[in-house]
């Protein structure tokens, strides 16, 4: 069984839209990791086919964008995340970008509470938000045969769930994919970090007995899922690193949440 | 004759107190400005949600169902402890007791309160001494702290067994008492042989040591881990309101990015009222926010925060609880000086390694577990990161990799060293 998608996907770039006058209704952003990390491209592909199946009326920045500064800010560096920010507001200025959809939560955590300081206001919406609507409203047909039997634990990313509180939209997703959902003891606001925020994605730990990303997979293995879900490109790093530290792949797998409903998509729905 | 002492000894823990307090206050003055504090509606609603119905600390079902009902008991004890004031001054006998079934409620519940709160305290020192609690035991807490917790345990102890002792007396030697006492109504028929004489001693002997030992308490608290008791409502007051995973803007930054950015502005004059600049984030006593220390003046180190930090379970040195403890030492070592000699005093040390390492602050996640934890709203995080905008603006003291990272971002717009021009890549087949 797999999600990835194989062929080209036909995406709309913003340039390309302006250039015929037209404007889209939302901004989907990619972010680093899902432009560049090549696990993470796959999550990317996955939902970028999942919004064309829905017909979302989108646009992706391409090669115009560029860090949110997030990163820099939560390594202590706030004038490089402030020019960060504002090239990316006079971006969105230009398209006159309004609705913003994201995958990754730490951008989607930067849109929507530190950019409106330096003056950009959206209405930011993440795409497990996105996903459990058009699952609730039926626009989104799945086949609850595909994932049946299988039980799945969800891993709650810090920027999407303490800080932002969505804590059910990917619940609600995996559960309607016919998933059997076994919860960490550590969930929702209890949930642990996988280890990877505040910019430690790209440093080595500080010295200690552990590694946070070990202690995570281990909570997650005691559930007996054999699937973590997750809607975060660090989290997405970091607990395939533990699964693979413990060797667990056979049993194991680390998917996104976009992957999952592309996996039990209902063709020609 | 025992209205004066009494009056004296009220004079004198007044006049300590507001010593002790006047010094807190003036060292607030120095701090630095944090957040308007506005939303006072809401501000009200958090302090009754948090505080009065003590919403987080059950978060921790167990310690927190016994906290509450310390916290509760100690509420409506206040009211018995008012009046043991007003009686004490004007020698009167349960003054209050005009308040009718108000007063007969509050005390019945104050003398139930006596109790519960003495065997919760038992159990919190044998928790404390015998159990294995981790977030009792963290390495940041000192011989000195583990003493502070048990001596405001034993002083809580003696207070309440004071209480209980003299609403004993007090029934047993008033057949007409006013009041309700349901538990020690059930005790004091135990004394029916003594004498009247003997039981006003004893009533006495408890009513003083209970009053005085108040007095002392309240005077040891400023200095004490326990200043929570006075801390820790004001702390949910003026809480941080806006979420957990904003950081908040610099202004100073913001200005001269928009300079940058816009090099018309660049050569303006400036502004003559414009003040130097000041440190970017924090490296020392001076340049904390008066949030910060109120914080660590709140913090009663139950370490709620460094148990759930994912840094601090796995090992590292990051104790979110050790950084409010830093913040109160160091205030209370460098504050007098920076009261009297200004904020330009030094004593060549700083918050920043001599207090705490890089490695603490380069542990932290931000994933603001300890944040959301905090029963009073203690903000860890922002410290953390003040620290880090210190370390990486100030001395350009980043680890080598974020270093990279911000080299990258520079260059290529990621913090990956990857080409903008790649970043379709993902759509193709």
């Amino acid at each position: 069984m797999s999600s990835e998608i194989k062929e080209s996907i036909k995406v709309p770039v913003m340039a390309e839209l302006a250039a015929s006058g037209k404007q889209p209704e939302y901004l989907f952003w990619v972010g680093c990791a899902g432009a560049i990390d090549y696990r993470y491209m796959k999550v990317t592909r996955a939902f970028a086919t999942l919004l064309n199946h829905l017909k979302v009326d989108y646009a992706v920045l391409g090669t115009e964008e560029t860090c949110t500064g997030d990163p820099a800010r939560r390594a202590g560096n706030e004038m490089l995340y402030q020019m960060q920010a504002m090239i990316v507001i006079e971006t969105f200025k230009m398209y006159e970008v309004k609705k913003i959809i994201t995958i990754c939560p730490h951008c989607y955590n930067v849109f929507k509470h530190e950019y409106p300081d330096l003056g950009g206001h959206y209405e930011v919406i993440h795409y497990t938000e996105l996903l459990a609507d058009a699952l609730r409203n039926g626009m989104l047909k799945v086949d609850k045969s595909k994932l049946a039997g299988k039980t799945a634990t969800f891993h709650d990313p810090c920027y999407l769930g303490r800080m932002n509180n969505i804590y059910d939209a990917p619940r609600f997703v995996m559960e309607t994919l016919g998933l059997t959902m076994a919860e960490m003891p550590r969930n929702r606001s209890f949930g642990l970090c996988c280890g990877g925020g505040g910019a430690q994605m790209f440093k080595d730990a500080e010295k200690g007995g552990k590694e946070v990303f070990i202690e995570r997979t281990e909570e997650a293995m005691e559930t007996g899922a054999s699937i973590i879900g997750s809607s975060c490109p660090f989290c997405m790093t970091m607990l395939t690193d533990g699964i693979k530290y413990k060797d667990k792949e056979e049993e194991l797998q680390n998917l996104d949440v976009a992957e999952l409903v592309v996996m039990a998509l209902q063709k020609g729905a | 004759m025992s209205q004066t002492i009494f009056t004296v000894l009220l004079v004198i823990t007044i006049a300590i107190f507001a010593w002790s307090a006047s010094r807190v206050i003036r060292i607030l003055m120095l701090t630095r400005k944090a957040y308007p504090v506005k939303e006072l509606g809401e501000r009200f609603k958090l302090t009754i949600v948090n505080a009065i119905f003590q919403e987080r600390i059950f978060r921790n079902r167990i310690a927190g169902i016994m906290h509450a009902l310390v916290f509760w008991g100690f509420c409506v004890i206040l009211l018995g402890s008012i009046e043991m004031v007003i009686d004490g001054v004007l020698g009167t006998e349960r003054i209050l007791a005009f308040m009718g079934p108000f007063y007969n409620f509050m005390m019945a519940a104050g003398d139930i309160s006596a109790y519960v709160i003495a065997v919760f305290v038992v159990v919190f020192i044998i928790r404390r001494a015998w159990l294995n609690i981790g977030r009792l035991h963290g390495k940041e807490l000192s011989a000195i702290n583990h003493a502070d917790a048990f001596f405001a345990l034993t002083f809580i102890f003696i207070l309440m067994i004071t209480l209980a002792g003299l609403n004993i007396f007090y029934v047993a030697g008033h057949p007409d008492y006013v009041g309700s006492y349901p538990v020690s109504a059930l005790i004091a028929p135990m004394f029916a042989e003594m004498s009247p004489k003997g039981i006003t001693l004893l009533h006495d002997i408890n009513w003083w040591v209970h009053i005085v030992l108040i007095f002392v308490f309240a005077n040891v608290l400023p200095y004490s881990k326990h200043f929570h008791i006075f801390m820790s409502v004001p702390n949910v007051f003026f809480s941080r309101l806006s979420p957990l995973g904003k950081m908040y803007t610099m202004e100073e930054i913001t200005k001269e990015v928009r300079m940058m950015m816009n090099p018309e502005t660049a050569f303006a004059a400036a502004d003559p009222g414009e003040q130097p600049p000041s440190r970017f984030g924090i490296l020392d006593g001076e340049d904390i926010t008066w949030k910060n220390y109120i914080d660590s003046l709140a913090c009663t180190q139950c370490g709620r925060c460094s148990a759930v930090c994912p840094a601090n379970m796995t090992g590292k040195e990051l104790s979110p609880r050790k950084m409010m403890i830093d913040i109160r030492r160091r205030m209370r070592e460098k504050g007098p000086h920076l009261l009297k000699e200004g904020k330009g005093y030094s004593d060549q040390k700083a918050l920043i390694r001599d207090y705490i390492t890089p490695e603490e602050i380069w542990a932290c996640t931000t994933c603001n577990a300890c944040a959301r934890e905090c029963p009073l709203n203690i903000d860890q995080p922002t410290f953390i990161l003040d620290l880090r905008r210190y370390l990486v603006m100030e001395e350009s003291a980043a680890p080598a990799q974020l270093n990279a990272i911000f080299a990258n971002i520079e260059n290529n717009g990621a913090p990956w060293q990857v080409s903008q021009q790649d970043r379709m890549k993902w759509a193709e087949g």
